[in-house]
């Protein structure tokens, strides 16, 4: 139920967005965040963008677990 | 190198726990962790003394019988579309679902969101009543199809505000926590620092925590690590995801269209101002307000059934499903009497699915 997965945007008709979840496309709602571009990654639940990712914490998970680690 | 991370976090956790002496019992807010938790056998991982807990945070495991026949009530009477997302459709209630219904040809959809409810709306000049669920995750969604205002559209709302559940399963006083792993999505939109205050009024450390099994592993390290320091407050692990601040236009959206009331949970009882009644302004879309008079002679009754189900228990971490005599023998993913079954975010059904008994 709150499960909820980052995807990519690859078109945006305001405010919905086709975005992208590894292959398998989507519309989502994006008006409740902020300012949202082409290329850029939500994640997304239950239809809506709930927040804004940056591709470095899509692609780059090992690499911030392994920060947080050393901590 | 995934492997290598997980491990090296075991290790990590058994060098904690060592330091630690008591038996430390850390209670999971989402049925989503327990999903991770039991995928991974990441119990197994534990050392002897750390004991992962579940709670409440299944939404639908959650919603009392009381909003199930209302819901019923209104399609019996009323010919309406009713939308509803699919683990909701399953919850039997005296041998009849959502589900059943739609079997006997009344018009129940399971939708992915509530904006394709507001689409089959737009086709249709029935009503559409879109039963609406879910903690503050899910809230932002029904919150902006209410605002969208289409004039056939209205919800059900049987939201729930998750944070007071959590002041009101520790103010029971009835089970011992050391630690909470906070639910990853609800944080996103309340942020890191609406649990604060419950810090304050309890000093129970929270660790926010995403979905991975890295990230639950990173959750219960902090946790430890924490509670050896006695340095104790709100953490996020899930800072990928999760702001101090959450998410401001979702938190606006909700507090536009969503008031606060003391309402009713599986196995808690009347939760003081977890309820998310629609507001006044919008009561045009409200199905409660617009269906008024079939509620009028509604009166809730008691599925016998469910007497021996415990999942309130489990949902209050009482007890694991596997001491609930129903488990797996009269109720299982086939045949289930309560919501715990049902739910894939609820314990009785991760447990089930994964074999963890």
């Amino acid at each position: 139920m709150c499960l909820a997965i980052p995807g990519r945007v690859e078109s945006i008709d305001f405010p919905f967005a086709i975005v992208s979840f590894g292959g398998a496309r989507k519309r989502i709602r994006i008006d409740l965040v902020e300012d949202v571009k082409i290329g850029e990654y939500v994640l997304a639940h239950a239809g809506l963008a709930i927040q804004k990712l940056s591709e470095e914490e899509v692609m780059e998970i090992e690499k911030l677990w392994e920060e947080m680690m050393e901590e | 190198m995934r492997r290598e991370i997980i491990s090296k976090l075991s290790k990590q956790i058994k060098e904690l726990s060592d330091q630690l002496e008591r038996e430390i019992r850390i209670m999971h807010l989402c049925g989503t962790h327990e999903d991770t938790i039991s995928k991974y056998n990441l119990r197994d991982l534990m050392p002897e003394n750390i004991r992962l807990i579940s709670g409440p945070g299944c939404p639908v495991c959650i919603i009392p019988d009381t909003d199930l026949q209302k819901i019923f009530h209104l399609i019996e009477r009323k010919s309406i579309i009713l939308t509803t997302f699919g683990d909701m459709a399953r919850v039997p209630f005296e041998e009849k679902s959502l589900q059943y219904y739609s079997s006997r040809g009344f018009d129940v959809r399971v939708v992915y969101s509530v904006f394709d409810a507001i689409e089959i709306a737009r086709k249709s000049d029935k009503p559409v009543v879109h039963f609406g669920i879910g903690f503050e995750t899910t809230m932002p969604s029904t919150a902006s199809a209410i605002i969208d205002g289409v004039s056939n559209f209205y919800v059900y709302s049987a939201h729930r505000y998750f944070l007071p559940a959590m002041d009101f399963l520790l103010s029971l006083g009835e089970i011992r926590i050391d630690g909470f792993i906070n639910p990853g999505h609800v944080s996103t939109i309340v942020g890191s620092n609406a649990y604060i205050p419950l810090f304050k009024k309890y000093g129970i450390p929270q660790v926010i925590a995403g979905f991975e099994p890295e990230d639950v592993l990173l959750a219960i390290k902090i946790m430890l690590r924490a509670l050896i320091k006695d340095e104790l407050g709100v953490f996020n692990e899930y800072r990928r995801v999760v702001r101090p601040e959450g998410n401001l236009k979702a938190k606006e959206a909700m507090k536009e269209v969503f008031g606060v009331d003391d309402w009713e949970w599986r196995g808690f009882g009347t939760v003081p101002e977890s309820g998310a009644p629609i507001k006044k302004k919008y009561e045009d879309q409200d199905a409660l307000k617009f269906f008024e008079d079939v509620f009028e002679d509604f009166i809730p009754k008691e599925d016998r059934r469910k007497r021996a189900c415990r999942c309130g228990e489990v949902l209050r971490g009482l007890i694991m499903p596997n001491e609930c005599k129903l488990f797996m023998k009269a109720c299982n993913p086939k045949s289930p009497v309560g919501p715990c079954m049902v739910s894939f975010e609820g314990t009785c059904n991760v447990w089930a699915k994964y074999g963890r008994y």
